[in-house]
Formats: C-alpha cells, sequence, structure tokens
C-alpha cells in the first residue's frame, strides 16, 4: 500500500478510453462499478465536447459478483451496437473488474457473433502500466487489429501515394494542447509540400487504418502515445518513424531535417518510379533558414535585450518525458536559462529523459510522488517553475512564477485560442509561455532600485506553518525594505538559518548572518 | 403521469459520482477527522479529478493506494494498514481516522471492520469503517454509510450525570452533514418554537458526537440517509421522526411541523414565515412558472427538489433517482403527492436506477425547459439546444431551511437568466 494525495497519470482505463474516445464511431463500453465513468465527465467539463462521450458502464455490482457478469456485458454490447452502430466496440476493463478474473475474452467472443461491429477487448493491466502506458498499447492493438483484418481480407493497398505523405500517430483527446500541435504540425508539412495522409486517433475513422501503409513514413510528435504503433508499423510495413519532437526552435529543425533525410533515401531506392513524379525540392535548409530567423519570433527574441535579462535565471521543468525534455532544452539551448532540476513522472521512460537532458541540468528527478518535487522546488527556490498543474500549486503557495507545460491539466490548459506547442507558432507561444512567467526585465531593475511596490504586512509563505520563531521589530521593519517578490525567500532563508543554529529570536543581526551563511 | 405515485425501475445505466466523494464534505465538516480511502488508482484518480482545487489545500484525506501486492495477499493488510495510519497520526494527529472501503476491498474481501478495532488498540486513535463503494451505493449514499457507522461511536449517556438527568426524557438529534451556518440556522428555527436541539450527527468534530439513547428523537435533514436512520432505530434504539425535509419553504415548514407535532408542541408563526419566504422569491417564481423540468437522477435529493419545484408552480416530466427508500421517505412521498393535488399537476413518474441512454430520448421528445442532470451530459445537452443545470450544484449549495430557499431557485433560475440575455443571438443549437 502507498500513502497518495495526487498522482500524475491516472489509471490504464482512462488512457484506453482516451484512444477508443479518440476515433470517429468507436463505443468503449467499460466493465466497472458505478461511478467510474468519471471520465464522461471530464470529457465533457474540460474538453467542452459537444457530443456524448462513447463510453458506457456495464455496471459491475452486488449481483454481478453473486452471478458473473456474462450475460449482462454481451448484453450492453449487442444493445450499443444496435443504438449507436459503431465500427468498433472495445470493452474496456478497470481495476475492479481485472480482480474479478472473469473470462471477458469469452464475452467479446460472444458478442462479436451476435453484433455487427467489431468487437475488441482492451489488453491491459490496471496494476502494471498507467494511463500512458495504456493509451500507447491500446492504440497500437487497434492498428494491429485493423490491418490484420484487412491481410486477412486481401483490402490491403501497400501502394505508396505518388506525393510523399505521412500519417501523425498520437493525437487525442484530452491531450496537453493536441488539437492545436496538430494544426501547426499540418501546417508544417503542407509548407514541406508534404501530404497528411491519416491522424490517428484524433479524428479518424477505424475503417480508415487499412490505409496507413499507403503514408511514406509516420510522425510521432509525443514519445508517450504512438511509439508502439509506429514500431509495429515499421516492422511489418517497413515504414520509418520520426519520433523527434519539433518543439522549439533547433528541435523543429532536426524534425524537418530528419523529414528530408528519410525523403531523400525513400526517393533513392525507387529511383525511377518516384523521382520523375516528384517535383520536390529535397532541400528544406532554405526553409528553417526562413523559418527561423523571420517567421517565428524566438530567434530574435533570444537575440532581444529582453531575454538578456532571463540570462543565468534558475529554472525547474517537471513534466511528462515529451514536455519536460523539451522544454529543458528550450530553455537552456535556445534562452540561455539554467534549468537547476529537470524532472518528469514517466519512470518507464526515464533512460530516455535521462539521455535527453544530461548536459542541461544539474540535476535529474524522475518521480511521481508530488512531494517530492514539492521538496525539491522549496530547497531550489528557483526564479520560475515549468511543470504540469500540481507545480503551479507549488509555485503558488511559494511565490515562484509558473507555466504550465504539461499534462495533468486543468480547464485553463484547454484555450479557446490557437496556442500550440509544436512547430514554428509553438516557438512563439513557447517564448511567450516564458518571458510572462518571470518579473518583466526592466520591472524587476526598478523594484530592485526603490524597494518594492507594495507595503504589505509580511506573510508567511513557508511549506511548514509551524512558527516557533520570533521577528524582532526592527528585524521586520529590515524585512520590510526587501522588494516583495524575494521577501519570501530571505524570511525563509533566514528562518531555516536560524533554526540551524537554534536562534529563537531574529534580530537585524541573525538576518545579515544568514544571508552571509547562503553567500546571496 | 397519474394521480397516484407509480415506480419504475429501469437498468441502472446512470451516470453518477461514486460515494468515496463523501469524504470531500465530510472531511471539512468534523474538522479532527482524517479520511483514508483504501482502494485503487482509479478512486484517487475519480477524488482528484472530482475534488479540483481542494486537494491542493493539503487536504486531511488521502488514498491507501493498493497495489498489485496486496491484491495478491502477498502483503499483510493489517501491517501495512498500521504502517499507513501510524503515518497520518504522526503528520496530522486526528481525532478520527475513517477508513473508507471501496469496490476493490469489498472484492478482495479485506476484513476492514475485523482489522479497526485492534488497529485502534494499537495506535491509539479510534479508526471508523464505511464501506462507501460503488457497487452497492451512489454519490450521497457515502455520506450515508459513514453516518451510519459513526452512530456506533456515539456516547450513551453524558459524562456528567448532572446534564444527563435534565436530558433525560425526549432532547431531538438531528442527522445529516451540513455547514454550520445552516446548522446554526435550523438550530434557531427549532428554538423559536421550544425545540432545544440537543446534538447533531455528524458534530463539528468527532469529540463532540451526539448522545443517542432511548430516550432521543432523531430526525433526518437530507433524503439520502435512510442507513443512518435505520441504524439508530435499532441498533441505538432512538425513535425517529419520519418527516419531509428542510428543503424549499414548505418542506422546511412541514419538517417543523411535523417535529413539533410529535414533541406535542403546537407550532407558532409558521405559516406566515412561509408566506414571507415565499414573497420575496416572488422575482424568481416569475421566471419558472409554468416551465417544465426533467430530473435525471444522480444524488438522491430528486424527490424533495422536485416537490419544492411542482410548489413553485413547475410542471415535472420525470423524477429520475438512484436508489428510493419509500419508508424513509414516506413523508415526502406524501408532501409530494399533496402539493401535486394543490397545484392541479399530475405526479410526474418516478424512475428507480434509470437508464440515461433511454432517458435523453424521452428527453428529446419532451423537450423540457430545464434538465437537471450530471456534467456528463450538461454540455452535450446544451449543444442540442436543451437547458441543463447540474445536479451536483445541489448537493454542495446551502438549499436547507427557510432562508436558503432563495440558494435553490438561483441555480435552477441561473440557466434561465442566462437563456434570456443569450437567446437574440440566434444560436442556440451548436452541432450539426
Amino acid at each position: 500500500m502507498k500513502l497518495a494525495y495526487w498522482m500524475y497519470a491516472g489509471p490504464a482505463h482512462i488512457g484506453t478510453l482516451r484512444v477508443a474516445s479518440s476515433f470517429k464511431n468507436v463505443h468503449a463500453v467499460m466493465h466497472a462499478p458505478l461511478g467510474d465513468d468519471y471520465f464522461n465527465v471530464m470529457r465533457s467539463m474540460l474538453e467542452r465536447s459537444r457530443d456524448f462521450t462513447p463510453v458506457t458502464a456495464s455496471i459491475v455490482d452486488r449481483h454481478v459478483l453473486a452471478r458473473g457478469s456474462g450475460e449482462k456485458v454481451v448484453e450492453n454490447i449487442t444493445r450499443k451496437d444496435k443504438e449507436d452502430c459503431p465500427d468498433l466496440i472495445l470493452l474496456t476493463p478497470t481495476c475492479t473488474s481485472s480482480i474479478l478474473q472473469e473470462d471477458l475474452q469469452n464475452f467479446v467472443n460472444r458478442a462479436s457473433t451476435e453484433s455487427k461491429c467489431d468487437v475488441i477487448l482492451a489488453d491491459v493491466n490496471h496494476y502494471r502500466v498507467n494511463e500512458i502506458q495504456a493509451a500507447d498499447r491500446t492504440l497500437e492493438q487497434i492498428i494491429r487489429f485493423y490491418l490484420e483484418k484487412a491481410m486477412k481480407n486481401n483490402e490491403l493497398n501497400l501502394n505508396k501515394t505518388t506525393e510523399p505523405s505521412v500519417n501523425i500517430l498520437g493525437m487525442f483527446t484530452l491531450g496537453f494542447h493536441n488539437t492545436h500541435d496538430c494544426n501547426e504540425l499540418k501546417k508544417l508539412l503542407k509548407d514541406l509540400g508534404i501530404s497528411v495522409n491519416l491522424i490517428v486517433p484524433e479524428g479518424s475513422s477505424v475503417t480508415e487504418l487499412k490505409n496507413l501503409p499507403q503514408a511514406w513514413f509516420n510522425i510521432v510528435p509525443y514519445r508517450e502515445v504512438g511509439l508502439m504503433s509506429a514500431i509495429y508499423l515499421e516492422n511489418e510495413f517497413n515504414m520509418p518513424y520520426i519520433s523527434t519532437t519539433p518543439m522549439g526552435i533547433l528541435n523543429t529543425a532536426t524534425f524537418i531535417r530528419e523529414i528530408n533525410q528519410i525523403l531523400k533515401s525513400l526517393a533513392i531506392s525507387s529511383k525511377e518510379k518516384q523521382l520523375h513524379t516528384n517535383p520536390l525540392n529535397l532541400n528544406f535548409e532554405s526553409y528553417i533558414d526562413q523559418q527561423t530567423r523571420f517567421i517565428s519570433q524566438a530567434a530574435w527574441f533570444s537575440r532581444s535585450i529582453d531575454c538578456q535579462n532571463l540570462t543565468g535565471k534558475k529554472t525547474v521543468v517537471f513534466g511528462d518525458a515529451t514536455h519536460a525534455a523539451s522544454i529543458t532544452k528550450i530553455l537552456v539551448r535556445e534562452m540561455g536559462l539554467k534549468v537547476s532540476c529537470a524532472g518528469t513522472y514517466c519512470k518507464h521512460d526515464a533512460d530516455w529523459f535521462r539521455e535527453q537532458v544530461t548536459g542541461y541540468t544539474d540535476q535529474i528527478l524522475i518521480t511521481d510522488d508530488h512531494t517530492q518535487v514539492g521538496d525539491m522546488i522549496a530547497r531550489i527556490e528557483p526564479a520560475a517553475i515549468f511543470g504540469t498543474q500540481m507545480e503551479r500549486h507549488v509555485g503558488k503557495r511559494l511565490d515562484i512564477p509558473c507555466g504550465v507545460i504539461s499534462a495533468p491539466v486543468h480547464i485553463q490548459n484547454f484555450p479557446l485560442g490557437y496556442r500550440p506547442f509544436l512547430g514554428y507558432e509553438g516557438t512563439n507561444q513557447i517564448a511567450d509561455l516564458v518571458y510572462n512567467s518571470f518579473t518583466l526585465g526592466m520591472e524587476d531593475h526598478l523594484l530592485e532600485i526603490f524597494g518594492g511596490h507594495d507595503t504589505k504586512e509580511v506573510i508567511t509563505k513557508a511549506l511548514s506553518n509551524e512558527s516557533d520563531l520570533t521577528w524582532q521589530t526592527d528585524a521586520l521593519q529590515e524585512l520590510q525594505k526587501i522588494p516583495g517578490f524575494v521577501r519570501g525567500k530571505v524570511k525563509r532563508n533566514t528562518e531555516k538559518f536560524a533554526r540551524q543554529n537554534n536562534i529563537k529570536l531574529i534580530t537585524v543581526e541573525v538576518m545579515f548572518a544568514a544571508k552571509e551563511a547562503v553567500a546571496a | 403521469m397519474t394521480e397516484q405515485l407509480s415506480f419504475e425501475c429501469e437498468t441502472g445505466n446512470y451516470h453518477t459520482f461514486c460515494p468515496i466523494s463523501c469524504v470531500s464534505w465530510l472531511y471539512q465538516k468534523i474538522e479532527d477527522s482524517f479520511f483514508l480511502v483504501i482502494g485503487t488508482k482509479t478512486c484517487g484518480y475519480f477524488l482528484q479529478n472530482a475534488l479540483g482545487v481542494m486537494i491542493f489545500a493539503e487536504p486531511r484525506y488521502a488514498m491507501a493506494e493498493l497495489e498489485e501486492s496486496d491484491i495478491s495477499a502477498q502483503l499483510n493488510d493489517y501491517k501495512e494498514l498500521k504502517r499507513l495510519c501510524l503515518q497520518i497520526k504522526q503528520d496530522r494527529n486526528p481525532s478520527v481516522i475513517v477508513w473508507i472501503g471501496t469496490c476493490t476491498t469489498e472484492i478482495i474481501k479485506m476484513d476492514l471492520e475485523g482489522m479497526a478495532p485492534k488497529l485502534e488498540l494499537d495506535i491509539g486513535i479510534p479508526i471508523v469503517v464505511a464501506r462507501a463503494n460503488g457497487l452497492d451505493y451512489a454519490f450521497t449514499q457515502g455520506e450515508d454509510t459513514v453516518l451510519a457507522a459513526m452512530a456506533q461511536r456515539c456516547p450513551t449517556n453524558k459524562l456528567n450525570p448532572l446534564l444527563s438527568q435534565e436530558n433525560n426524557n425526549n432532547s431531538l438529534v438531528l442527522f445529516g452533514s451540513l455547514p454550520s451556518t445552516i446548522v446554526t440556522q435550523l438550530n434557531l428555527e427549532l428554538k423559536q418554537q421550544g425545540i432545544d436541539v440537543a446534538g447533531w450527527l455528524p458534530a463539528q468534530s468527532y469529540n463532540e458526537l451526539p448522545v443517542l439513547n432511548e430516550n432521543v428523537y432523531v430526525c433526518g435533514i437530507n433524503p439520502f440517509l435512510s442507513r443512518t436512520a435505520t441504524t439508530l432505530m435499532r441498533r441505538r434504539k432512538c425513535k425517529l421522526i419520519a418527516a419531509p425535509f428542510p428543503i424549499g419553504p414548505d418542506g422546511t415548514r412541514a419538517w417543523i411541523e411535523k417535529i413539533c407535532s410529535v414533541l406535542d408542541i403546537l407550532p407558532q408563526g409558521l405559516e406566515e414565515r412561509e408566506m414571507k419566504i415565499w414573497e420575496t422569491l416572488e422575482d424568481y417564481l416569475k421566471l419558472i412558472r409554468g416551465k417544465s423540468v426533467f430530473f435525471m437522477g444522480d444524488n438522491l435529493l430528486e424527490i424533495s427538489l422536485a416537490r419544492f419545484l411542482i410548489r413553485c408552480g413547475m410542471i415535472v416530466y420525470e423524477i429520475g433517482i438512484p436508489y428510493m427508500d419509500k419508508r424513509f421517505q414516506s413523508a415526502e412521498l406524501e408532501l409530494l403527492q399533496k402539493t401535486c393535488v394543490q397545484m392541479n399537476v399530475p405526479i410526474p413518474r418516478i424512475v428507480e436506477k434509470p437508464d440515461n441512454y433511454y432517458q435523453i430520448q424521452r428527453i428529446k421528445e419532451l423537450q423540457p425547459d430545464i434538465t437537471i442532470t450530471g456534467m456528463a451530459h450538461a454540455n452535450p445537452l446544451e449543444a442540442r439546444g436543451i437547458t441543463t443545470k447540474w445536479s451536483v450544484e445541489f448537493t454542495f449549495a446551502q438549499i436547507h431551511g427557510f432562508s436558503n430557499s432563495r440558494e435553490i431557485l438561483e441555480l435552477i433560475t441561473r440557466p434561465l437568466r442566462r437563456n434570456n440575455n443569450l437567446d437574440t443571438l440566434g444560436f442556440s443549437k451548436l452541432v450539426k
């Protein structure tokens, strides 16, 4: 057992449901007790979905415990088949059903003989994988199912499209800024003269999946979901894939160069067939240069004097592997900030993450325990945090600004306006996010000169709320003179110092001694 | 719709919150408590998302998250729980730890009731066990299971013998968790009739739980407390006053009148008080008279709310409800029937364990002016031009007593007032 207050990644069935409900005309039937259909609320509220979430529960109750849920599950599947005529019904186990150890596969077999649609059992183990891993797994499972089905029925068309084309794998519902990222990617690919064959799963239909192999290659924008599918497609259909995330100026350039590489090699290997029909200019360098220097504002921003003020400022980055690694590299390489700690909660992908951020950060934190992340932030006292909603709240408590860069997210992370993180417009959005997270440069400078704009009483912002320490009046007055935005930090440092040295009464002298002790 | 109450039962495929959500309001109500939900990631994810911002305020509740080794009994449940409870004792030092049993502890048959007394002795903190799981209960019934368990912990006699003398006969204890301001309001309301409320279950702190014995009258303030009522009658030998619930001015008056009649008191000035309240509501009543309502059903407040809205002049098409205890709600059902006759409207159908899919077909057919529904259906219905109100808000808003009737109408009329603001724009249907 584990004492837990909060978790970064949800349970496995959430991942499965996110994939299922992203496809068009796919219905998920959860094998779950009453109240486990909370996913529908999230989709309806966070994503402001206009449509009914295609998820229903086949309720596990006392009767089911006594008699087994066989008939009920089969009935619910065939009923849904008649009501909604979906292409596919995905039977989704939950933690409850996985300990009941009923033969769900058997129900699926029975139900599929009685219904028009396909029926699959989502193959995830609740106690071994989390939301992200389950989503990756389910996406691969569905793709594999439809490609194998097409092969069996001889419906598979392996001819490549005449123009270069790609599949985008891993865009789906409740993903962090996924819809915006998807539009930005489409725009980027269009600029490069590459058409999009299929976007999976968001908005695509399972009946189209058999067309996946017609694309020249695959793109996996986020490592968390889509990689398994890409690897499967590479093994089975010899389709190359790109898993570089086009986030930030440098990564976007790398991403485009990788596309360039793939196109070149494909063009060489099928020389006669394709090259003459394809007027593509296989050199993307001038495009990268043009976009970087003049279309995206981010490269110019890094040179501008605003960004100069950010040089060497301490930050902490935490999030899923994709976003945390990309943002760390952007902050360090493209803006000259210092990342004191970079971390991820994707423990299953820890090695990749370490490899990515090594050299860009002082320390790496791999944990899914939010208190560890909170303590680390309190210890480092960065000038800004880039993390999830949890880190935003830690930041609020410690009076440190935070930019949200990764799920788990809240409703405000589903903006109505266009806010991609990927591609060249993404670099602009990230630059804004980073810049706005800090006290603005000139203001910062002026505050230092004039001693802050407020003369409010000092409020304790310490993580621990006990106060065994007394501040002498003149020490408090001295504290008031310190600009507001660092006052909390000075207060905490002084109190920490006092505690370490067993001092009960804080005088001006103690304050200065503390200042010297931390050499700040 | 008929003149007699009729009850239907559908498939039970409906959306509601898991009953473990009760920790969110109970930990705030019982200030020295700690709620430990013994369940899986699924339970934790629900709590974290359903309770949103509250989670960040260092709540006095946590998950004991079961891992694979717990499920396959490779670890000793007792030792594991002891380890976690000692940690809670050290970090928070609560006066009581409430264990919330979940679906998983039910299925693997973890003997929480058996372990609690042993562990209680071991660590010196009372441990109350409530099985608030989705296999048996819906949403607000979670509170019912906790209060039923807590009723067993109430003292039988006051420690001070002098005090127990004066309270010896006919003291009144109210049960149901309400914010302290409403507790004060309802206490005052009864005081005006010369009735002193001896205590509440739950009280503001665990150590103030009321005295319960055969001389105590008990009365519920919420319609979902049937297990608690049963426990109070059978295990604690209390006398239950079956009254309508103090929701809306009509309900509040009927509630006080019933208590008065049982305690042999002639109620004073109640009729005038009710009339006064209705007068102050007139601006809202104008907006809803003649309008129709459809309750999809998810929190068991539905009968009382429907009764109040019918009295307000609305027409109720359907009352969906997760579970209908006809005995505990008998007085409320009677008042519903009487209200329908008085207002000259047919009695709405009461649908127990509704089927949301069928309900949505009926909603599409009936086109009610307001649909009271959970958040899973609210946005999709709005996009189809059906005006909705989230049912969960009624659980968290202050709706009890005379003075809070306005709050209920504030909630009900909000979507209508929104419609009045936006209706001229010409886009009410936003799906293709």
